[in-house]
């Protein structure tokens, strides 16, 4: 559904992205994970037509996005990082605009902003002006517009950021339930455990390369199942083991304070790239 | 051209314009009211040219201002919806052409600038000025609209900041909004300063509308000149779409 190949961004002589390689299956939940900077919006706005690649290519459902950039466009939905509302207007007029943006007859568009306002549980919110919405509504207000047109690909960019987590934990049931309804979703978050718990791969991306691609069980495997973290001398120190026994067993000689956890994605990460996501 | 999304890019600012209404033709009002009193009214039946008050020759000059002003202000909304609402990213993602996505701010431009006439006539009838208003005047009136709302498309398009957008309407409309026929006869200026000011699209507009206000044939000239300045302002706008990708 999503192809990407020797995708390179330059910003005058600064690499954003070192030549990214990637294929998302159809119906897949795909998470982009890695710390600020990374290259992770920079991979989403090229893929969505707002950003030029420098070198490259890509397709979305077989539509490359520099040569048909129209059908590749109307191929996806995109929920950008930034409120990008228009505040002045209300719930039903920032969906109409879209769809008709998009090119949908006025009885689809009325039947598909009934239909996803109740999905995003926004529809006594309808006659609303957006500026009266609260951060969390506005955010399902977006992924109502981005899935307005019932685009193939669902594109999110930290589409929790700034919430509260009992609201983040909302949004997630909300994209599991996208997905569930056979939307491909590419999602990019720092957070370990939205790319955990909504994942069926996670591309670890650092420095304008991803360096490594799996699934969340895979990825966190290969550490092992149990970590014990301690702050000795030389700060917080990590140690990884197969299974809970054999991290109590050496913990059981330990003199100093530790925790212990289930190894988490972020531990991957720092294995790989000898830093933290956050 | 999908017909459709240009008119979507057009309806999202006329809905905006309909919720800001009161504050914008109040904005609107403020200004021709200041020139009237003070240039017009002020000066009673002192100066006249052609026969006519000045007040009656500073009403056409301030409908070719303002219709350039007001047409060209379309710029700082596309700026504010692109810098700090982040709205135009919408229509980059969306798959519209870019002729779709100019030539519906373009006419949302135009409208802004039909309205701003409105209230300025409106006032000039406050004034007691009348003059005539026939389908020649309000042409000239579209026309200058039509070049100064696709340079504003344009601009904005190209620049890379909100304050870039302001010293861009300093340097090129402020001295426009003086120098171009609206508040003197372009004909009293030397020579060499008559011929630099004719370069100006608001010359032109402010001599066919003042010519068809008196009920005197306009130049056709100035018609052709302000069509053609529109075309290769629209012109340049579709092509600007494309550098407002990173």
């Amino acid at each position: 559904m999503i192809s990407v190949r020797g995708l390179k961004k330059y910003y005058a002589k600064t690499e954003a992205l070192a030549g990214i390689d990637l294929e998302v299956a159809a119906g897949e939940l795909f998470a982009y994970l890695g710390p600020n900077g990374a290259g992770k919006t920079t991979t989403i706005r090229i893929l969505t037509g707002l950003t030029r690649l420098s070198a490259g290519q890509a397709s979305l459902n077989g539509h490359d996005i520099e040569k048909q950039p129209l059908a590749a466009k109307r191929q996806c939905g995109l929920v950008p990082q930034q409120i990008n509302l228009d505040s002045e207007l209300t719930v039903g007029e920032n969906l109409d605009i879209h769809g008709r943006i998009f090119g949908m007859p006025q009885a689809l568009r009325r039947q598909r902003t009934a239909r996803l306002l109740d999905y995003v549980e926004l529809a006594e919110r309808r006659d609303s002006l957006v500026k009266q919405l609260s951060g969390g509504l506005k955010r399902r207000l977006m992924i109502a517009r981005a899935l307005l047109h019932n685009p193939r690909i669902l594109f999110l960019d930290e589409p929790t950021v700034g919430l509260d987590p009992g609201i983040r934990r909302r949004i997630w049931a909300l994209v599991k339930r996208i997905q569930k309804d056979g939307t491909t979703i590419f999602l990019t978050t720092h957070y370990i455990e939205e790319a955990e718990f909504l994942a069926d791969r996670v591309a670890f991306i650092d420095r304008g390369r991803i360096v490594a691609v799996d699934s969340p069980a895979a990825l966190m495997g290969r550490m092992g199942s149990w970590a014990i973290d301690q702050v000795g001398d030389q700060g917080m120190q990590t140690s990884y083991f197969k299974s809970r026994e054999e991290a109590r067993s050496m913990a059981a000689g330990q003199e100093t304070e530790f925790t212990l956890r289930r190894v988490n994605l972020e531990d991957a990460f720092l294995a790989l790239t000898g830093k933290r996501v956050k | 051209m999908n017909i459709q999304a240009c008119y979507a890019v057009f309806l999202r600012e006329i809905l905006i314009l309909k919720r800001r209404l009161k504050r914008q033709i109040a904005g609107m009002t403020v200004s021709p009211l200041l020139y009237m009193i003070a240039f017009g009214y002020a000066m009673g039946d002192a100066v006249r040219f052609d026969g006519h008050t000045y007040l009656e020759f500073l009403v056409p000059g301030l409908v070719a201002m303002a219709s350039m002003t007001q047409s060209f202000g379309i710029a700082t909304d596309i700026n504010v919806a692109r810098f700090y609402w982040f709205i135009f990213e919408e229509f980059q993602a969306a798959p519209i052409s870019n002729a779709a996505y100019v030539s519906g701010e373009v006419l949302a431009g135009m409208t802004r600038g039909l309205l701003a006439i409105c209230v300025i006539l409106a006032i000039g009838l406050g004034f007691g000025v009348v003059l005539d208003y026939g389908p020649l005047f309000w042409l000239a009136i579209l026309l200058n609209s039509f070049v100064f709302a696709s340079l504003a498309v344009g601009l904005a398009m190209l620049v890379k900041s909100h304050a870039d957008q302001s010293l861009l309407t300093n340097f090129v409309i402020t001295p426009m909004a003086f120098l171009g026929g609206t508040f003197f006869p372009v004909q009293r200026l030397p020579e060499w300063a008559g011929t630099l000011v004719k370069l100006l699209p608001l010359t032109h507009a402010s001599a066919a509308i003042r010519a068809t206000a008196f009920g005197h044939s306009p130049p056709a000239m100035a018609y052709l000149v302000l069509l053609a300045t529109g075309v290769v302002f629209f012109w340049l706008a579709l092509h600007a779409v494309n550098q407002a990708r990173d």
